[in-house]
C-alpha cells in the first residue's frame, strides 16, 4: 500500500505500545536539539516536514537547527524558548515513544511540572559547558516529587568541551551528589552532543572512554510503569450514576484489584457493601473483576449512600482518615499561598475547603537548604507544610500509594500548586473517629433501611445544632424549633444535655462527670442512635462543661456523615465556631429565626420542598 | 490490545470528569473518525448511554454521505443531535475560494462560536489528537476558552496528575480532549477492536482512492491508496511518512495555528 507512488525506505513500523517520557532541564541546555535529533535519528520524521521548516529558516534568514523542528509555533521560534509541553512521536525498537517536550525556562516551571506529571520516564539535560544550573537542580528534584522514577541524565554538548572524560565525570559526580540527598538515583548518565548525533542512535568515534548505553538504548530499557495491582484495593468513588434499573458505582482503580463478591469499606462515611456486578458496555461476557489503572462501574448488594470523593478498599487495609496531613508542595499560583487562606484541596476524587495550617519551611531547591519563619510560599517555591481541611478526609502516604498520597490546591479558579503527603497528623478528633468506625462496622442493623425511613417520615434524618454563649436563647430557640418541626408533621426531638446527666449519666461521680470529653462522647453517640431512628435531633450542646466549639466537633465526628445545620448565637457580632450555617447575632426574632433554620433544612435537602410531599431520594443518608 | 484499554480507560475517567463538573455539556460530533470513537467512548463511560447533546457544525459543504451516516447513528443509538450552522455567512454567499481561513472562520469557529453562545454550554468535549498536528500536540485535556471563545496558548494551566481544570469564570468555557493521547493508528486499532461503524469514505472501493481525514467536499482530497479494510489501513499507516492531514486545505502555511488561536476545533 504505497501512497502517491513513492517508495518507502524507512525501517520503522509503527508499533502499538507507547511510552511517555519527557525531557527537562535547564534553559537552552538543548532539550529541543535532542528531541529534532531523535526524531530524524529514527526516521520518524513525516515526508516534507524538514524542507518545510528549512524553508521557513530560508525564509528569516536564519541557519537551520534540528530545535525548529518542533517549536511549531512561529511566536516560539522568535523568542527561542519552547513555551509549552507539546507531545511528539518517535518510534523505536517496537515502541512508540510520546515525548513531552517540557520548557527549561524559570518562567514555564508550570508547564515543565505538567508535562513530568504525566510521563513514566524522564531525559535530563545538563549542558557539559554551563554545568549544574538553577534549574537542572529544580527539575530533578521535581521529577522526585511528582513521582517518575525512571530517568536517565543526558549530559549535551561534549563537543563544545572538547569531548573530555573529566568534565563529564566532574558533572556526573556534583549532580550525583545533589540527588543523593533525596535519593534519587538515576539510570545512567550518558555523554552527548545532540547537534552532532554523537551517542543518541549512534555510538559517538569521539568519547571512546564511554562504554554505556547512547539515549536510545537506555529509552529502549525503560519499562512501562509498574503495575500497581498488587498493591491493596484503592478506588476513589468518582460518580454515581443511575441511567436506568442499575444504579452504578465507578472510579478508576488506583491500586491493587476488585471482583465480585468483595466486600467494600468507603471511607471516610465507614459505609459498606459487597460487589454484586461489574458493569460494562460492549463488552462480552461482562467482566466480573478489575484491576489497578482501570476505570470501572460496580453495583453494590445494599443501597447505601456512598458520594463522590470517598475511596473504597478491603477492610484489611484501610486509608487514613483525618483533618490534618503534612506534605511537601510546590506552588504555581500567580499570588503566593498564604496561611490562614481558604484553598480548595482535591486527593483523587474528594474535593474540600482546606487551609495552610503552619508553613514548616520553605526548600530552596538549589542547595536544600531549608528557610523557616515563612508565612507564605512563592510561585515556583517549594515547601513542607502542615494542611488542614474542613472535613475529614481519606488519603494515604504518597510513599505507600501513589494517586491516593497526591493533591493539588486550587486558588480561585486554577490549579495553583501540587504535593505529596509524607506524614499523618493525628487531629484531636482521632479518638472520637476510631470510635466511630469499630461501631459503624459492628453495627447490628435490623431490615429497615434509612431509605425506608426517609421514605416513611418524608424527611432526613438530621442534626440541628445550636451553639452561643449563656444566654443567648439557645434552649428557648431549640423548643420552638422542635414544636414547629412536629407542627409540620416533621419527626423532631429535642436532646438536651441536661436530661441525660439526670438519666443516662446518673450512676456517675461527680469527677466522672467532671471529664467533659467523656461527656460529649456520650452524649454523641445518644445522638447517633436517634439519628439512626431517623429523627430530626434538635441540640443545645453547651451543658457538659466543654467550650461549644470542642462539644460540637465531637459530636459531628460521631455522627459522620448524617447532616449537621449547625446554629450560632449571640448577643454581638463574635466569630461563629467553623462550618458554622446560621449566624444570628443581637436581639432574636425567634420567629425568623425558626424560619431560617427550616429553609436551611431545605437547601440541604433534609425537608422537601411543600409540606406533606414526600421527597424523591435518590439516595439515602 | 492492553494499550487500546489503556488509552479507553484514561478516556473514559476523562468523560466522567467532564460529566461531573459540567451542568451544561456538549459532543463536538464531525462524523469522522476521531469524534465518532469519541461518541464510543461515551457510550463506554456511561454504559451505553450518552447524557449529554452532540453538536454537528453544518458547513453546508460536507460530503453528503456523512449526513446520511449522520442520521442513521443518532436514531439507532438514540443521540440527542444539535446542529448549529452559520446561516447569515452561507446567505452572504460565503464558500471556500473567499480563502480557506475565511470560510473555515466562518462557517467552523463561528458556527460553533455562535452554537456555544445560544445554548450556554460550559464544557465541550472535542475529538482532537496530539499527533495530528503541531498546535493540537500543545492541548491540555482541560483547554479553557476565554469570553470571545480565543485560547491562550502562552498561559496555560496546570495538569497535574488526574486533575484538570474543572472551575472557571462565568462567561469563559472549557474544552475537553480526551483522545488527546490517541494516535491515528491507535484509533483504527480501536475501531476494530470494537467493530464499530464507520463511514467507509475512509476506504477504497476500487479507483485506488480514499480519504484519510474527512472534512468539508471542496477543501479535502482523497490519497492514493489500496486499504480496502481496517487491517489494510492500520497496516498502511504503519508504512507511511505522509502527514494525516496532507489533503486538508486549511493546514497549509499557517492556517492551522491563526485557526486554533481564534477558537477553532
Amino acid at each position: 500500500m504505497l501512497e502517491n507512488g513513492t517508495i518507502m525506505t524507512t525501517v520503522n513500523t509503527k508499533p502499538s505500545e507507547n511510552l511517555n517520557i519527557v525531557i527537562v532541564g535547564h534553559v537552552d541546555h538543548g532539550k529541543s536539539t535532542l528531541l529534532g535529533r531523535l526524531y530524524a535519528d529514527t526516521n520518524s520524521l513525516p515526508d516534507g516536514k524538514l524542507e518545510k521548516v528549512q524553508a521557513i529558516c530560508k525564509q528569516q534568514g536564519k541557519e537551520f537547527e534540528y530545535a525548529f523542528l518542533f517549536d511549531a509555533f512561529l511566536e516560539e521560534q522568535e523568542q527561542g524558548i519552547t513555551i509549552d509541553t507539546a507531545r511528539t512521536f518517535f518510534m523505536w525498537k517496537g515502541r512508540q515513544y510520546i515525548i513531552i517536550d517540557a520548557p527549561g525556562h524559570k518562567e514555564f516551571l508550570k508547564n515543565m511540572i505538567s508535562g513530568a506529571a504525566r510521563a513514566e520516564a524522564a531525559l535530563l539535560l545538563i549542558d557539559a559547558l554551563e554545568g549544574v544550573k538553577e534549574q537542572s537542580k529544580k527539575h530533578g528534584y521535581l521529577l522526585s516529587l511528582l513521582g517518575v522514577r525512571q530517568f536517565a541524565v543526558v549530559v549535551n554538548k561534549m563537543d563544545l568541551v572538547g569531548y573530555r572524560q573529566d568534565v563529564f565525570e566532574g558533572i556526573e559526580k556534583e549532580y550525583r551528589e545533589f540527588l543523593g540527598q533525596f535519593k534519587a538515583v538515576p539510570a545512567q548518565f550518558i555523554p552527548v552532543s545532540a547537534k552532532l548525533g554523537d551517542n543518541i542512535a549512534n555510538r559517538s568515534k569521539q568519547m571512546p572512554w564511554y562504554s554505556g548505553p547512547t539515549v536510545l538504548d537506555t529509552l529502549s530499557a525503560f519499562k512501562k510503569e509498574a503495575a500497581r495491582s498488587e498493591q491493596p484495593l484503592r478506588l476513589p468513588v468518582q460518580d454515581v450514576y443511575k441511567f436506568d434499573a442499575r444504579r452504578i458505582i465507578t472510579g478508576r482503580i488506583t491500586a491493587g484489584r476488585i471482583k465480585v463478591g468483595d466486600h467494600l469499606v468507603f471511607s471516610p462515611s465507614n459505609k459498606r457493601a459487597n460487589v454484586r456486578t461489574v458493569e460494562a458496555f460492549n463488552i462480552d461476557p461482562q467482566p466480573t473483576e478489575g484491576q489497578a489503572g482501570q476505570s470501572i462501574g460496580v453495583t453494590l448488594d445494599d443501597q447505601i449512600f456512598v458520594e463522590r470523593g470517598e475511596i473504597a478498599s478491603h477492610q484489611e487495609s484501610l486509608p487514613s482518615v483525618s483533618t490534618a496531613f503534612r506534605a511537601n508542595l510546590f506552588w504555581l499560583g500567580k499570588r503566593p499561598l498564604e496561611k490562614g487562606r481558604k484553598y480548595l484541596l482535591r486527593v483523587a476524587t474528594k474535593e474540600v475547603d482546606c487551609e495552610v495550617a503552619s508553613i514548616h519551611r520553605i526548600i530552596d531547591t538549589m542547595n536544600l537548604a531549608q528557610q523557616q519563619g515563612s508565612n507564605s510560599v512563592g510561585k515556583n517555591q517549594v515547601a513542607e507544610l502542615t494542611m488542614r481541611t474542613k472535613a475529614p478526609v481519606a488519603f494515604d502516604l504518597s510513599a505507600s500509594f501513589e494517586a491516593t498520597g497526591r493533591f493539588v490546591l486550587v486558588d480561585e479558579y486554577d490549579i495553583a500548586g501540587g504535593g505529596i503527603v509524607t506524614e499523618l497528623v493525628h487531629d484531636d478528633q482521632e479518638f472520637l473517629r476510631e470510635e466511630a468506625r469499630r461501631r459503624d462496622f459492628a453495627w447490628v442493623k435490623g431490615e429497615v433501611t434509612v431509605e425506608d425511613r426517609a421514605q416513611q417520615y418524608g424527611h432526613r434524618a438530621a442534626i440541628v445544632l445550636l451553639t452561643g454563649g449563656r444566654h443567648t436563647g439557645k434552649s428557648f430557640l431549640a423548643r420552638k424549633l422542635e414544636g414547629r418541626l412536629v407542627a409540620d408533621g416533621r419527626h423532631a426531638y429535642l436532646l438536651d444535655g441536661e436530661n441525660l446527666r439526670r438519666g443516662l449519666d446518673a450512676d456517675l461521680t461527680e469527677e466522672e462527670r467532671g471529664q467533659t470529653t467523656e461527656m460529649a462522647r456520650r452524649y454523641g453517640e445518644v445522638a447517633r442512635l436517634l439519628i439512626d431512628t431517623g429523627l430530626i435531633v434538635v441540640s443545645t450542646t453547651n451543658p457538659f462543661g466543654l467550650a461549644y466549639h470542642e462539644a460540637s466537633e465531637a459530636i459531628r465526628t460521631l455522627v459522620h456523615p448524617a447532616p449537621v445545620i449547625a446554629v450560632h448565637m449571640s448577643k454581638a457580632a463574635e466569630e461563629p465556631p467553623p462550618n458554622t450555617d446560621v449566624v444570628l447575632t443581637g436581639p432574636t426574632d425567634f420567629d425568623a429565626a425558626t424560619a431560617r433554620i427550616l429553609d436551611e433544612l431545605k437547601r440541604r435537602g433534609v425537608l422537601a420542598q411543600a409540606i406533606g410531599a414526600k421527597p424523591v431520594f435518590q439516595y439515602s443518608i | 490490545m492492553k494499550h487500546l484499554r489503556q488509552l479507553e480507560d484514561q478516556s473514559v475517567y476523562i468523560l466522567r470528569e467532564a460529566y461531573k463538573h459540567f451542568s451544561n455539556l456538549a459532543m463536538l460530533w464531525s462524523m469522522g473518525k476521531d469524534s465518532t470513537v469519541l461518541l464510543w467512548l461515551a457510550r463506554k463511560a456511561f454504559f451505553g448511554h450518552v447524557p449529554f447533546p452532540l453538536l454537528h457544525v453544518d458547513t453546508s459543504y460536507k460530503i453528503p454521505a456523512m449526513i446520511e451516516y449522520r442520521d442513521r447513528l443518532a436514531r439507532e443509538w438514540r443521540l440527542d443531535l444539535v446542529v448549529g450552522q452559520n446561516k447569515e455567512a452561507l446567505a452572504a454567499g460565503m464558500n471556500h475560494t473567499m480563502g480557506r481561513v475565511v470560510c473555515c472562520t466562518a462557517l467552523k469557529t463561528n458556527g460553533l462560536k455562535q452554537l456555544l453562545e445560544n445554548k450556554g454550554y460550559t464544557g465541550v468535549i472535542l475529538g482532537v489528537r496530539a499527533d495530528e498536528e503541531g498546535t493540537r500536540a500543545k492541548e491540555r485535556y482541560f483547554s479553557p476558552r476565554d469570553k470571545h471563545g480565543d485560547w491562550d496558548f502562552r498561559d496555560q494551566p496546570p495538569e497535574l496528575w488526574d486533575q484538570y481544570k474543572t472551575t472557571f469564570p462565568p462567561g469563559t468555557h472549557i474544552r475537553i480532549h480526551p483522545l488527546l493521547d490517541w494516535t491515528e493508528i491507535n484509533i483504527w486499532e480501536y475501531i476494530k477492536l470494537e467493530n464499530i461503524p464507520f463511514i467507509d469514505l475512509y476506504l477504497d472501493k476500487g479507483d485506488g482512492t480514499r480519504y484519510r481525514s474527512l472534512g468539508c467536499a471542496p477543501c479535502t482530497t482523497p490519497i492514493k491508496s489500496t486499504a480496502k479494510t481496517v487491517d489494510d489501513i492500520i497496516e498502511e499507516l504503519r508504512h507511511t511518512t505522509v502527514a494525516e492531514r496532507s489533503g486538508r486545505a486549511q493546514d497549509e502555511g499557517r492556517g492551522m495555528e491563526l485557526l486554533r488561536k481564534d477558537g477553532y476545533m
